[in-house]
């Protein structure tokens, strides 16, 4: 019954892939290695009704619901936020309003990367969350 | 290697004893602050006495007839003397206590509008104010149908100032206020605002100073200055959050209409007319920050024992010791970054306090400021309250460190070996 490509599955494995770096300086050049390999985002979608404000870093985010599943594309800024984005979008990418809405986030604490998801970071990542699950309670109510 | 050969003007070791801060760790590194230009650190004197009004002497101020009203009042009157003396002011009922230089601001262009600012008036600010510099003349304009008009700033950083005859270009015969930084919060340009004091003076205009940037840096003398209204913070200055200054010259002050009504502001209340009370209470309605206040005048008494001891020794005038220890940090930490590839310096006046701001190329200051951070180092990133500044330098945000008496060159080293870390690892 197991299904191996939850969205709590997939967590699971970005905690494991940290878990193999000890120290700060490796853990933050990983995360911007998975931002420069973040699929491009259209330039068509970097419109500015896709842009997630931020007072620092800019993200610009675009979903679209496709076969009853959420597809979303994003980008930033800024590197670090960038490899973040990366995270978000690869956890809950292609995933059913459903599962995102019913899913708690837990790995962002448990990879040691929450002070980003604090407000005072102002860096557009609490905005794009909350914009990714507002899009999930709109595409739910259509499905 | 290099560093040896600075001499500190000034014993900081003994100074940085004194900020039990200091002794923090982030991320397991010993913490190296550089965001002294948002708010500075305080030395345990500052900490102990507002702690000792609580545990001892806790009571609001000028009511009481009971001892501990007495010792209240008697410690917040102690401190506006002692401010009184540090920038030297005629009366110490001109010093009016605010909760910050933003309070400040809004307290001087909601009354100064009133009094003054007619339909077509102008208030000149300039291109490189703070937010709290300009919104609140925004309003103030607004209400009263005035404009707002600016001076521009150069490449440098500097005040684009007038060519011909006169300083300024852009006073008219409809400009009613000058109201101007005496030192830059992002750039750290020092403006010379006794020049252009003198020069609004003889055309009748208002003058205001945004201090927040010169309290701890600059000696402060308003009387020499000869400016109507001086505003500043006193958590920039050593001394406790919520606690601010808006100076102003008392024939000024005696015109000018109330800002907050309330408590303590009055004289007489019937619910047919109230009059208000005397200097400098008019302008502080409701209890006052008591506690702050009483912290605010022992880092001023700290800042006179621990900078004036030494400056008294300098030749200098107007730059205090602590001023010359930070512009020393200053020169070693420009040398050292500018030889980092890429790396820009917004803000290169030939006047500067100990502030910093840069840019690198390929790089944004999130992910910087961010890495930074992992190393223990606290620096400012973004656009520090100067969005306009921000578009006139076609930069989104910037870095900043900004230098108190408690920073040392080792510190320095640290975070320019910092900075080529973080670039290495986004690049």
């Amino acid at each position: 019954m197991t299904d191996m490509n939850s969205l709590a599955q997939a967590q699971q494995e970005v905690v494991d892939e940290f878990a193999m770096f000890s120290d700060w300086q490796d853990r933050y050049e990983h995360l911007i290695e998975l931002g420069k390999d973040l699929p491009v985002i259209a330039p068509e979608k970097k419109t500015e009704e896709n842009i997630v404000r931020g007072c620092q870093s800019r993200v610009w985010l675009n979903a679209e619901h496709k076969n009853g599943l959420v597809h979303f594309t994003a980008d930033s800024d800024a590197m670090i936020t960038k490899g973040l984005v990366a995270l978000l979008v690869r956890v809950l990418n292609d995933r059913t309003p459903q599962e995102i809405l019913n899913t708690p986030l837990t790995f962002i604490d448990a990879i040691g990367l929450r002070e980003h998801l604090s407000p005072n970071r102002s860096n557009g990542l609490v905005a794009m969350l909350d914009q990714m699950k507002r899009y999930a309670l709109a595409y739910s109510s259509k499905s | 290697m290099k560093s040896a050969a600075v001499q500190p003007a000034i014993n900081v070791e003994e100074i940085r004893a004194q900020f039990p801060i200091l002794k923090e760790l982030v991320h397991g590194k010993p913490l190296v602050y550089f965001d002294n230009a948002a708010t500075s650190q305080k030395p345990r004197r500052v900490i102990k006495a507002e702690s000792a009004y609580y545990a001892t002497i806790n009571a609001n101020v000028h009511r009481g007839v009971h001892t501990l009203s007495t010792k209240a009042t008697e410690a917040q009157e102690a401190a506006r003397e002692i401010i009184r003396k540090h920038i030297n002011a005629k009366h110490a009922h001109e010093v009016i206590f605010t909760s910050g230089t933003t309070a400040s601001m809004n307290l001087a262009a909601f009354s100064l509008g009133q009094l003054l600012l007619k339909p077509g008036d102008e208030v000149l600010i300039s291109e490189m104010e703070h937010h709290a510099n300009i919104v609140p003349w925004q309003m103030a304009c607004e209400r009263h149908g005035a404009k707002l008009k600016v001076i521009p700033v150069t490449d440098s950083g500097e005040l684009a100032l007038g060519s011909s005859d006169h300083l300024i270009d852009q006073f008219s015969d409809r400009t009613r206020i000058l109201t101007i930084s005496h030192v830059s919060n992002t750039l750290g340009t020092i403006n010379p605002v006794k020049e252009l004091i003198a020069e609004a003076k003889k055309r009748g205009i208002i003058t205001v100073v945004d201090g927040a940037q010169a309290i701890a840096h600059l000696d402060i003398d308003v009387q020499d200055l000869s400016c109507d209204l001086y505003a500043f913070s006193g958590h920039k200055a050593y001394g406790p959050t919520g606690t601010g200054v808006l100076y102003g010259r008392e024939e000024l002050l005696e015109r000018m209409p109330p800002w907050q009504g309330g408590g303590e502001m009055i004289d007489v209340v019937t619910f047919e007319k109230t009059t208000y009370a005397k200097l400098p209470f008019k302008f502080e309605a409701g209890t006052p920050h008591i506690a702050g206040i009483i912290g605010l005048g022992e880092a001023f008494r700290w800042m006179e024992d621990y900078d004036f001891a030494f400056a008294k020794a300098s030749a200098e005038r107007g730059k205090s010791a602590f001023a010359a220890h930070e512009h020393m940090l200053l020169e070693h930490a420009t040398k050292e970054l500018l030889a980092i590839d890429g790396l820009r310096i917004i803000g290169t006046a030939k006047e500067k306090v100990g502030v910093i701001s840069f840019v690198i190329d390929g790089v944004h200051h999130y992910d910087l400021g961010t890495l930074l951070d992992q190393q223990g180092i606290a620096v400012r990133t973004g656009h520090h309250c100067t969005q306009p500044l921000m578009e006139r330098f076609g930069v989104s945000g910037t870095t900043r460190a900004s230098f108190a008496c408690f920073n040392t060159i080792a510190e320095v080293d640290a975070l320019v070996a910092g900075v080529k870390k973080a670039v290495k690892m986004l690049r």
